[in-house]
């Protein structure tokens, strides 16, 4: 989701980035945790770093906060070369994963730990303190202790005490990860408005794709200390650049096959004898011949009982499976070749009224540009 | 669900019995107005006024006061190095040496320990005297230190020293206004065992002392071998008295801390 | 980070190297020395001033004439062999004492358990020596023990209780009863009363039950309990010096004894390095035991 479409410095040649990772690698001793990544980040982006655990995500993140150097290449924070700079001297602040608020002191403590240690006079501190509350809202707060708050108001303080010096860039480590599911929501749009009320670059490490999607400006899908692809959060859901971003995001069919012909945008899949090649848009990197599969969201594939004639992607088989979710359907659908096809449909009417059921002979189909074929 | 059967509770009462009584014992007949410790001669605190005026006594009760406090408060500051070393020192050399030289004193014999350290004293030419016993004592409650101060650590979150230094802090005042005020407890402890342990070692002491640093274990050994006595019971009921009063009131302290801390989560949670 | 790292590091690594390790080089050096009447009483010493061939004169001046002795005089045979029997004897009687005492407070109602862990507790934060002595005035022979028993008419004549080996077991087993309560009271704390009741379901009587479920669950707890009581035993020298009579044996006391009133130093250390090669073997199983239970514990 992008807010503003005008936000888009990434696609500026003359946007100065707020980090820049040059051929960063690091290595702990035989095992490379980030392999020759490059990647800027821009000011006010709110960026992700998504991947499943062991992906490298969280080692890329204590390096900006200067928890861990880099093997190999530099990283540039501000333009700065960020070598030599201890973690304590950097203007960027994180909030742990585990919070990491001090048991010891109370609420407002906290918050001021980092005040108190800058070069702000003692008097301001107070005040700063209380705008912090406030922007948190847990004013009435302040001289708990942390073991006093809930789960919600914890994550909250340790916002609040990363957020009070001001930094440049805020590093965010899984932050929503212990919060319940109904508060998590709520908490990705608080997060949004704190982060446009504030201005700080966020840069967030999840591997929660449906959080990503909604809270991020861009997303780094990571894959083995590697970035599979970053990119707007629609386009990654959209044109992934890979069957791993494909499959990592959302939901989705995958049809193996060969590349048939490939047109400037648009290319054919076969994947079963006898079957018409599928086509739909041609992903990078195709040569005829290759091997390679056909990424379709179950959303974009329609189901029929009668033959939609007028879609060149159409395809026959047994409905084996329904699973009913509410506002929408899930149809397993068995292909003639033994390929299973999720077909989701929204449900607008009553369940009676719909007339597909198991062990009907159905048709999917699709538009020439509902999926995406990539190199496998 | 658990209950208690009557073998339970005999076990209990008898097992009870037998560790009290001859305690309760020493108490009662530090009391006693006869000189004869088995025979009650009727009540009297005329052995506690003895004992006061028993130079030698209080000269040893001073000396052990002495070494207890310092060499614990010595072996405090080497134990939780060593407890750093152990869980957050990675590998360096001679590592497998260290953790060896950090456990073994715990099942070292004291013998072993005290003949080694006096050798030691005597090789290099140092007089025997308080401040032997006082390195003596530091060197083996060091490892006890290390041990309870480790074991704290070892549960400790680190992203708490990380988050000190991300807010600012350099690494040695993440120590000073983090870590060390959440291991305190665990510190405290350790003083205070290494305390305990000074206070009540006989044997390294006897190696260890020179003849004008006699420790109140040594003098106790030394009258109790010519049998008991009433003046020593006296003594015992006093030092008993105060590690009493101590741990008690440091468990009814913790207990409550205890409670408090789980209301408060329970509020925070509604 | 470094240095500071480096001084973490190098301050207690080399209090212990000074005071640890070197005093124990120390002590195996001297029980390769002869008894000489000098000061100190040993022989050769060792003389850095002459450099290498100081060192040298060193090592050729050193052998096992020691330990030699130590296999021919038959005391010091008989030393380590009932050091080791009473141990053994006195860390039996301490779990039989001790076990029942766990398992009560195991089953004791919630509430209680906190108090009953102190008082368990408690006797160790008192003087050792102290709970020696408490002993004294009971068992000796015009003790209060006896009088007791005269009393209630059971005997006739005062048992011969103190300086003898019984006392010395009562003694190893009250002074380090809590030693064996807490590890065993900790394994059984995480027994699930289901089990029992599962094991009885499936056929088992309750002795059965009690036999096959608690008392194997509580197996890491014994055997940790049993090594914390045998160890210190082994080396001993408070209780047997107080308690025990003048055929009581035991190795500590041997070594103490021929430090403090025989004044060979050079027999005392071949003494202590016997005794600690018999302790690596319990000290050996221990770790391993304990080992094992961190790796089932994970």
């Amino acid at each position: 989701m992008t807010i503003n479409p005008a936000f888009a410095p990434w696609l500026d040649p003359q946007a100065k980035p707020i980090i820049d990772f040059q051929s960063v690698t690091k290595n702990y001793g035989d095992f490379t945790a980030i392999d020759n990544i490059d990647l800027k980040i821009y000011p006010r982006e709110f960026f992700a770093l998504l991947g499943p655990s062991g992906c490298g995500k969280t080692t890329l993140m204590r390096m900006l906060a200067g928890f861990e150097t880099a093997t190999k290449g530099t990283i540039l924070i501000d333009g700065q070369d960020m070598a030599d700079v201890p973690a304590h001297k950097r203007a960027v602040n994180m909030m742990f994963q585990s919070y990491a608020l001090f048991p010891h002191l109370s609420v407002a403590d906290n918050i001021a730990f980092g005040l108190k240690r800058s070069d702000m006079p003692k008097s301001e501190i107070g005040g700063r303190v209380d705008e912090m509350l406030r922007l948190v809202q847990l004013g009435k707060f302040a001289k708990r202790k942390p073991h006093q708050l809930s789960g919600g108001q914890r994550q909250r303080v340790a916002l609040a005490r990363a957020l009070a010096k001001g930094p440049k860039l805020l590093l965010l480590d899984e932050p929503l990860g212990a919060l319940d599911k109904k508060l998590r929501h709520e908490t990705q749009f608080e997060l949004m408005d704190i982060q446009e009320k504030t201005g700080t670059t966020f840069v967030i490490v999840t591997h929660d794709q449906e959080e990503a999607m909604t809270v991020a400006s861009r997303i780094a899908v990571m894959d083995h200390g590697r970035l599979a692809q970053v990119d707007t959060p629609d386009r990654v859901y959209e044109v992934p650049n890979s069957v791993y971003v494909a499959d990592f995001i959302g939901d989705v069919n995958i049809i193996r096959g060969a590349v048939g012909s490939v047109d400037s945008d648009i290319a054919d899949l076969k994947w079963s004898e006898g079957a018409a090649p599928i086509r739909a848009l041609a992903g990078p990197d195709l040569k005829p011949g290759a091997r390679a599969a056909f990424a379709v969201r179950p959303e974009k594939v329609g189901i029929s009982q009668s033959e939609p004639t007028d879609m060149h992607n159409r395809v026959q088989g047994r409905v084996e499976d329904i699973a009913y979710l509410g506002n929408m359907s899930m149809y397993f659908v068995r292909l003639a070749d033994g390929t299973l096809v999720k077909a989701q449909v929204a449900n607008v009417r009553r369940i009676s009224r719909r007339g597909i059921t198991w062990d009907d002979q159905v048709w999917l189909s699709w538009t020439d540009t509902a999926g995406i074929i990539l190199p496998d | 669900m658990r209950k208690l059967t009557w073998f339970n509770t005999v076990s209990l009462t008898l097992g009870f019995a037998f560790l009290y009584i001859p305690i309760v014992i020493l108490v009662i007949y530090s009391f006693n107005k006869s000189k004869l410790v088995t025979v009650w001669g009727g009540f009297s605190p005329k052995w506690y006024g003895e004992l006061l005026q028993n130079q030698a006594f209080l000269d040893a009760a001073k000396v052990t006061l002495q070494v207890g406090v310092v060499s614990s408060t010595l072996a405090t500051v080497l134990g939780t190095m060593a407890a750093f070393v152990i869980v957050r020192g990675g590998r360096f050399y001679g590592r497998t040496l260290f953790s060896g030289m950090i456990y073994a004193p715990l099942v070292m014999p004291e013998v072993i320990t005290g003949l080694s350290l006096l050798l030691l004293f005597i090789a290099i030419g140092m007089d025997r005297g308080v401040m032997t016993i006082v390195l003596a004592h530091a060197t083996f409650s060091m490892c006890y230190v290390s041990v309870v101060v480790s074991s704290r650590l070892v549960s400790f979150d680190q992203s708490l020293e990380e988050a000190a230094q991300d807010l600012g802090c350099t690494p040695w005042d993440a120590f000073k206004s983090v870590t060390l005020p959440i291991i305190a407890p665990a510190v405290f402890s350790g003083w205070l065992l290494a305390f305990t342990l000074s206070l009540d070692d006989l044997v390294i002491a006897s190696f260890t002392s020179g003849p004008a640093s006699t420790t109140l274990p040594i003098k106790i050994f030394s009258s109790v071998r010519l049998g008991v006595s009433p003046e020593i019971n006296a003594l015992s009921t006093i030092m008993i008295a105060l590690v009493t009063v101590g741990v008690v009131t440091a468990s009814i302290v913790s207990k409550r801390a205890i409670a408090q801390q789980k209301r408060d989560e329970q509020m925070a949670e509604q | 980070m470094n240095v500071s790292r480096k001084f973490l590091i190098g301050v207690p690594y080399v209090w212990l190297l000074i005071l640890f390790l070197i005093p124990f080089l120390i002590v195996f050096k001297i029980a390769l020395s002869d008894y000489a009447v000098s000061i100190p009483p040993y022989a050769p010493t060792l003389d850095l001033a002459n450099g290498w061939q100081g060192i040298l004169d060193l090592l050729s001046g050193l052998d096992f004439e020691n330990f030699a002795f130590l296999l021919d005089d038959d005391l010091y045979w008989k030393a380590y062999l009932s050091s080791v029997q009473i141990a053994a004897t006195a860390t039996l009687l301490t779990l039989l004492v001790g076990f029942p005492i766990a398992y009560g407070m195991v089953n004791a109602p919630d509430e209680w358990r906190p108090s009953l862990m102190m008082l368990v507790i408690l006797p160790f934060w008192t003087s050792f020596l102290i709970r020696v002595y408490a002993w004294i005035g009971i068992l000796s022979n015009e003790g209060l023990l006896n009088s007791f028993l005269l009393w209630l008419g059971v005997i006739s004549e005062p048992l011969i209780i103190l300086n003898t080996n019984i006392a010395v077991y009562i003694g190893i087993v009250y002074t380090y009863l809590p030693f064996m309560i807490l590890p065993i009271y900790a394994s059984l704390e995480k027994l699930d009363a289901s089990l029992l009741e599962a094991a009885q379901d499936l056929g088992c009587t309750r002795i059965g039950a009690f036999w096959a479920v608690t008392v194997h669950l509580a197996k890491p707890g014994i055997i940790a309990g049993c090594f914390l009581v045998f160890i210190p035993a082994l080396g001993e020298v408070v209780i047997p010096s107080l308690l025990g009579g003048s055929r009581t044996l035991m190795i500590g006391k041997v070594l103490w004894e021929e430090f403090f009133s025989n004044r060979d130093w050079t027999v005392a250390s071949a003494v202590a390095i016997i005794l600690l090669l018999i302790l690596v073997i319990p000290i050996v199983l221990f770790q391993r035991n304990e080992q094992k239970q961190r790796e089932a514990g994970q």
